[in-house]
């Protein structure tokens, strides 16, 4: 048989973008102080829970080798489990559809609600719908989408962008939940007050209504089981699980990624997800349906497998692994550059130490749009230390950014500050000839610094440096120098 | 045992007496150490800003530089840059087509060690005032840096070390597992996020009271250093290999 190459497949479309570079965005974002309080207020404290139910677990570390020896097989056979999940789910009276891209989801979702003839759908939690801009497209075409998570909820009553892929809501405190609550609810008591419980209740009210009346529920996945050709929603509140018990539509949107190979692989997963986002040992929630049951649940019942550039990713040898994620959210609460900047800086749906490397890698790297976001982190390590699933982000983010300055390089005739600083350190730093040389020089940087020991100031990029920080008088001989005089001279 | 010093490129320009400070502690133990005169940097600031090709020169040059049988071991008073040879090598030979660097790069890797990791796991030190003579009178606090602690898996070693040290008080850093925000060229390319993790490391090392902040890596202590100098805020920075070699005779003054 001849293998024909069809070149690197298709970039994802759709809410994958920064909208300005990293820098940018977080310069802006850093000046919001109450962001920043609750932001941080939130993530320590879901830090410290996870830590502790983590903690509780004496197999943990062997729990996170399984949860990523599953994917990395799951991932190696991807297209052998889609199918086999498309013939199970099938044979069980699902109906499979598979979109390309973003549009193609779309339009897939659109066409499917159009024909119940409904111009009302309920929504359970779900990232994949967020990437795609499902809701917006929805409206387009005449059709309101109603989130029915609590945060989520909280997001769109506020004509806001989620900020966190678990908490969409994290960066709101609870006086302005209470302020979103009262001047967008059709129906509210005009003297709620912040407490979470009468929060909860008004939303509560608000939403039982549309549960009741909702012909159709469009989800996402957690995973599909490739072997029963089951689909499976993990979550808190049960909203989810009135969305997929109660119409007689049920519209599940999913990356193809989702999808593991057997049933038994949800004991692992089942370990790995409740503890690492929300800090529980269990999640309240967890809804597995396979197919359609007669008289019972949703009759109609589809799945859309999304690929909007997953395939892209997973031809990156050195990237494909975190296609592994399971959406935990441990990354980013752990995140020294999340927690101050916020998820809104990252542009993409998907912010925080993950966002930085997956939103380019369904994209591609050289959409320019995000080729500041491998950046947006100082290689703390925290998340791949937290990561339950052991997708080493940075080192993905490392590769990433080789692959920005490739992409760069080809396009950029120009070169930059960076180009020339690396370039010339290149040099610099490849013999211990030519640092030998270079620093015969030290002593004139003593002379710049002056009386009191101190460089205060760099002109060009080297300026991001002195805006806080100062440089120390170098010494007036390296240590080279001093090992040839003293220690070889002997 | 014969030890090849790896001195990086920021303590030999910058931090030299750091560099003889480890050479001083391993002579101290019987130990004959090396100065391998074609090392100059493992690349990890080329490597880390995405400069792959400009990279490997100074990487072939680590590898070159100390893939030899002239010595036992290799030893860097570095966390980060001990993890860049161990982990961004392999990388680099790997992403470059390069296998036969590759596997020298491992083997290179693989006798490199971070300079507690060799006085505690290889050197058995348990005790620096006993079995090194640290003495040090003064009060310090200590900021483990990422590399070290994550990618190495150094955990306790430096800071379990540092309180053994004679005449020394060593008072705990509040959220000293947060990085300081220094990250290589982050800390120019995204200052302003840099700068607000290092505003709140500052504050920590203040609210210790230690006259001292001591860690493993002269590259996060030159960022911490140069925030706590430019707040005017009195504690100075040290590196723990400062803090080990000074003795009762010849204290190392602040
Ligand atoms: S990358 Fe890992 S830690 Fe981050 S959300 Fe995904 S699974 Fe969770």
């Amino acid at each position: 048989m001849t293998q024909v190459f069809l070149g690197m497949p298709a970039g994802g479309q759709g809410n994958l973008f920064e909208s300005e570079p990293f820098p940018k965005a977080a310069h802006r974002e850093l000046g919001n102080t109450q962001m920043r309080k609750n932001l941080r207020h939130a993530t320590h404290t879901i830090r410290d829970k996870r830590l502790k139910v983590v903690g509780e677990l004496p197999d943990w570390e062997a729990l996170r080798d399984a949860g990523s020896v599953i994917k990395n097989n799951s991932m190696a056979t991807l297209e052998e489990r889609l199918l086999e999940f498309e013939k199970n789910f099938t044979a069980r009276g699902g109906i499979v559809h598979w979109a390309r891209d973003a549009d193609e989801a779309n339009q897939i979702v659109t066409d499917l609600v159009k024909a119940t003839g409904s111009t009302e759908v309920v929504k359970v939690k779900s990232m994949a719908t967020q990437e795609i801009g499902l809701n917006e497209h929805l409206e387009t075409e005449g059709i309101s989408a109603f989130e029915t998570d609590l945060a989520e909820l909280i997001v769109q009553l506020g004509h806001d962008k989620p900020s966190h892929i678990l908490v969409p809501a994290i960066h709101k405190n609870r006086t302005e939940v209470r302020d979103i609550f009262l001047k967008e609810m059709p129906v509210v008591d005009p003297n709620l007050t912040d407490e979470p419980a009468k929060l909860a209740e008004a939303a509560r009210a608000h939403l039982r209504k549309k549960f009741l009346a909702a012909k159709v529920a469009i989800s996402g996945a957690n995973f599909a089981l490739a072997d029963t050709g089951t689909l499976g929603v993990v979550e808190s509140e049960g909203n989810g699980r009135m969305c997929l018990t109660l119409p007689e539509t049920l519209i599940t949107v999913m990356g193809i990624e989702k999808v593991l190979p057997q049933w038994e692989d949800i004991e692992v997963f089942m370990q790995l997800l409740p503890r690492s986002s929300t800090g529980e040992r269990m999640n309240p929630y967890t809804s597995l349906w396979t197919g359609v049951t007669e008289d019972d649940g949703p009759q109609n019942v589809h799945i859309v497998l999304l690929d909007n550039g997953r395939t892209r990713a997973l031809a990156d040898r050195f990237g494909r692994t975190a296609l592994n994620c399971i959406r935990c959210s441990a990354c980013m609460n752990v995140c020294p550059v999340y927690e101050r900047t916020g998820g809104h800086a990252y542009g993409s749906t998907y912010p925080g130490p993950i966002g930085a490397i997956l939103s380019p890698l369904l994209t591609g790297i050289e959409v320019e749009e995000n080729g500041s976001l491998p950046y947006a982190s100082s290689l703390c390590g925290a998340c791949y230390e937290a990561c339950p699933v052991k997708i080493n982000i940075p080192e993905i983010l490392v590769h990433l950014r080789g692959e920005d300055v490739d992409a760069k390089r080809e396009k950029h005739k120009l070169p930059t500050q960076m180009d020339l600083l690396m370039k010339g350190g290149s040099w610099a730093l490849g013999k211990g000839k030519n640092i030998g040389l270079l620093e015969k020089a030290l002593p004139l940087g003593r002379l710049a610094a002056g009386k009191d020991r101190k460089i205060k100031k760099l002109p060009g990029i080297a300026a991001g440096w002195t805006q806080s920080r100062d440089i120390p008088a170098p010494p007036s001989k390296s240590f080279r120098d001093w090992w040839s005089d003293e220690k070889e001279s002997k | 045992m014969r030890i090849a010093l790896f001195a990086t490129c920021i303590v030999d320009a910058m931090y030299p007496e750091t560099a003889k400070s480890t050479v001083k502690l391993l002579e101290r133990l019987g130990h004959e150490v090396i100065f391998p005169k074609a090392q100059a940097c493992c690349g990890q600031m080329h490597m880390n800003s995405g400069y792959m090709p400009e990279a490997l020169p100074v990487v072939e040059n680590h590898i070159n530089a100390f893939d030899t049988d002239d010595y036992d071991v290799a030893v860097a008073p570095s966390g980060s840059c001990v993890a860049s040879v161990k982990h961004q090598h392999p990388y680099l030979a790997d992403r470059l087509g390069k296998p036969e660097l590759k596997e020298r790069a491992k083997a290179v890797g693989a006798r490199t060690y971070e300079l507690t990791q060799l006085l505690v796991d290889v050197l058995g030190i348990t005790n620096a005032a006993e079995q090194l003579g640290s003495y040090f009178p003064e009060t310090i606090t200590y900021h483990p840096s990422c590399h070290g602690m994550r990618s190495l898996g150094l955990g306790d070693r430096q800071l379990d070390l540092l309180k053994t040290v004679g005449g020394i008080t060593v008072n705990e850093l509040p959220e000293a597992d947060q990085c300081c925000g220094f990250g290589g060229t982050f800390s120019i390319k995204n200052a302003d996020v840099s700068s607000a993790m290092l505003d709140d490391k500052v504050k920590n090392i203040c609210s210790t009271g230690a006259s001292a902040c001591s860690g493993g890596d002269a590259s996060c202590l030159m960022h911490i250093g140069g925030g706590l100098s430019r707040t005017g805020a009195k504690p100075k920075t040290l590196h723990l290999a400062d803090i080990l070699a000074s003795t009762m005779e010849e204290t190392v003054s602040l």
